[in-house]
């Protein structure tokens, strides 16, 4: 037998040892769980302090032209519709720099048809991206992995919601998830889900048809639609025009 | 002239398309910036002498030019988001294969933030999130409103995903300086009269804040009432997401904090506070 002492075999050779043993480990572990824990707990008012710092030392203080300039305005160039998903966001992936783009992330990235009950919020971001801003482009991201669009493929479609809200939401995507049970029906749900996550941008596509002032902006040459898809997975992004055959009058 | 589009698969995995003018063959060779320049002087030049000759073809010309000018607007987006995802990959998806790849499998982000869709503000920015760790909604003037089956599913979805699945910590909502949506529901008029499809109906989920401000402090000029109102505004949406039972509830739990923030860019200040609504449980006597 090894140096090393070893207390289940100590027990078995003195059976009167194992109750006493047994009490001082469960003592042990109670006296080590008081402890505190080493690991800091998260605290997010110094995490939002610290971001700022480094924001403010690294970028604001270094680009003083840039941050003078945009305090008068703002001119982006683009309008992004992206996921809310933590993982997704078009500075980071698409390296934007302050002012290059205005951007609405919402759960799957959609934007539902002009609706002035239900969809006022990305409603009025349209109309202003459009009308006042005069954005060139509207690009719709879709990605790998969106909870939205599992949701969208996995929800019964019909019968009561089990969601308040999410189920209802993701169903400006229906279309879509139509399309694709038509279409790959028999392809594995995950296949399905990555088919779905861009057929979702097209459809978005089509409903940003829907607003007057992005039909004018088109007709006009002033406005052009893409869609987009990241994965993250594959560290891929595709990016695609849609032909909507928008002819002006002759 | 039309603009084909063609999807290239490029050798280094990045999957996007490129535009090629069709019946238009390419020099292969990149003349560099002042001979592009002069090629395009002398067809400028080109196109002037003939319509000085010809002016019944201004209007086709026109209509030909302001095609061209759109096209090489989109095919500029595309090669800003081309180069945007090439720097983004190599300088940081490469260069993290541990983060990204537990990334891949699942998000588990501490904050959920709500943000403008102003172009100057965004939270990966001037917070300097990284990927993984704020869920995001961005919106006109970063309101939230209040619980509503029917009219506000989208702001709705996005909370209940993030409490209730992803179970975020802390919900941050981030007002800022020189806000177009604050300005749109302070100038308003008395009479409630709008001239926006959307605008104007979306701002006014925070007309409580504007009453306060218009009340409190009705001496300052509109730039100041304005500034005012950005704050109270984060303030009245902080009040709103307590209407959402599952926010409530882990408020209540102390499995959530709620958290006001006002980021200032033209004094380059960020304020934070914190949430005392009296939310403590009543107690019966």
């Amino acid at each position: 037998m090894s140096g090393r002492f070893n207390i289940t075999n100590a027990c078995s050779e003195k059976e009167d040892l194992a109750p006493v043993a047994a009490a001082k480990i469960n003592e042990i572990t109670a006296q080590l769980s008081t402890l505190p824990d080493s690991k800091p707990a998260f605290d997010p008012v110094d995490r939002i302090k610290t971001g700022f710092a480094k924001f403010k030392s690294e970028k604001y203080s270094a680009n003083p032209a840039l941050y003078e300039e945009l305090s008068k305005g703002q001119s982006p160039k683009l309008m992004v519709f992206a996921c809310s998903d933590s993982r997704v966001c078009p500075s980071h992936v698409l390296d934007f720099q302050p002012g290059e783009a205005f951007v609405v992330r919402n759960v799957a990235n959609m934007v539902p048809p002009f609706d002035k009950v239900k969809y006022a919020g990305v409603g009025s971001a349209i109309e202003y991206a459009v009308l006042h801003l005069k954005v060139e482009q509207i690009v719709v991201i879709g990605h790998s992995r969106c909870g939205g669009i599992k949701g969208l493929m996995s929800f019964p479609d019909e019968g009561p919601h089990t969601t308040d809200f999410i189920e209802d939401w993701v169903k400006v995507g229906l279309p879509a998830k139509s399309k694709v049970k038509a279409e790959s029906g028999s392809a594995s749900i995950d296949d399905q889900c990555v088919t779905c996550e861009k057929e979702a941008v097209n459809v978005s596509l089509a409903n940003l048809l829907t607003y007057p002032f992005v039909r004018n902006g088109l007709l006009n040459k002033t406005l052009g639609l893409k869609g987009a898809h990241y994965d993250f997975v594959n560290g891929t992004f595709e990016l695609w025009g849609l032909d909507f055959g928008l002819s002006s009058p002759a | 002239m039309r603009w084909m589009m063609e999807r290239m698969a490029a050798s280094d995995g990045i999957d996007v398309p490129i535009y090629l003018g069709s019946g238009h063959d390419q020099d292969p060779q990149d003349p560099g910036e002042d001979m592009a320049e002069d090629l395009c002087n002398n067809a400028i030049e080109g196109l002037k002498q003939l319509l000085s000759e010809r002016s019944d073809l201004g209007a086709v010309a026109a209509v030909k030019i302001k095609q061209l000018t759109a096209d090489l607007e989109a095919a500029t987006s595309v090669e800003r988001i081309k180069t945007g995802f090439t720097h983004f990959k190599t300088e940081k998806y490469e260069k993290n294969p541990s983060l990204f790849e537990d990334l891949a499998k699942e998000q588990h982000p501490k904050f959920m933030v709500f943000a403008c869709s102003d172009s100057r503000v965004c939270p990966s920015h001037i917070l300097d999130f990284q990927p993984g760790e704020a869920f995001v909604v961005r919106n006109i003037a970063n309101m939230v409103p209040s619980y509503d089956k029917m009219r506000y599913s989208g702001v709705g979805a996005a909370i209940e995903y993030a409490v209730l699945h992803l179970k975020v910590d802390t919900i941050l909502v981030m007002g800022h300086s020189c806000c177009g949506g604050i300005k749109a529901l302070m100038s308003i008029p008395a009479d409630g009269t709008t001239s926006s499809d959307f605008i104007e109906d979306w701002v006014k989920i925070c007309s409580t804040a504007k009453s306060k401000v218009k009340e409190e402090f009705k001496d300052l000029d509109p730039t100041d009432q304005c500034t005012k109102c950005e704050m109270e505004a984060v303030n009245v949406s902080l009040g709103n997401i307590l209407t959402y039972p599952f926010v409530k509830a882990a408020v209540m739990n102390r499995t959530l904090s709620l958290k006001g923030g006002y980021y200032n860019f033209v004094k380059a200040t960020f304020d934070i506070w914190c949430l005392d609504h009296g939310v403590s449980p009543s107690v019966v006597v």
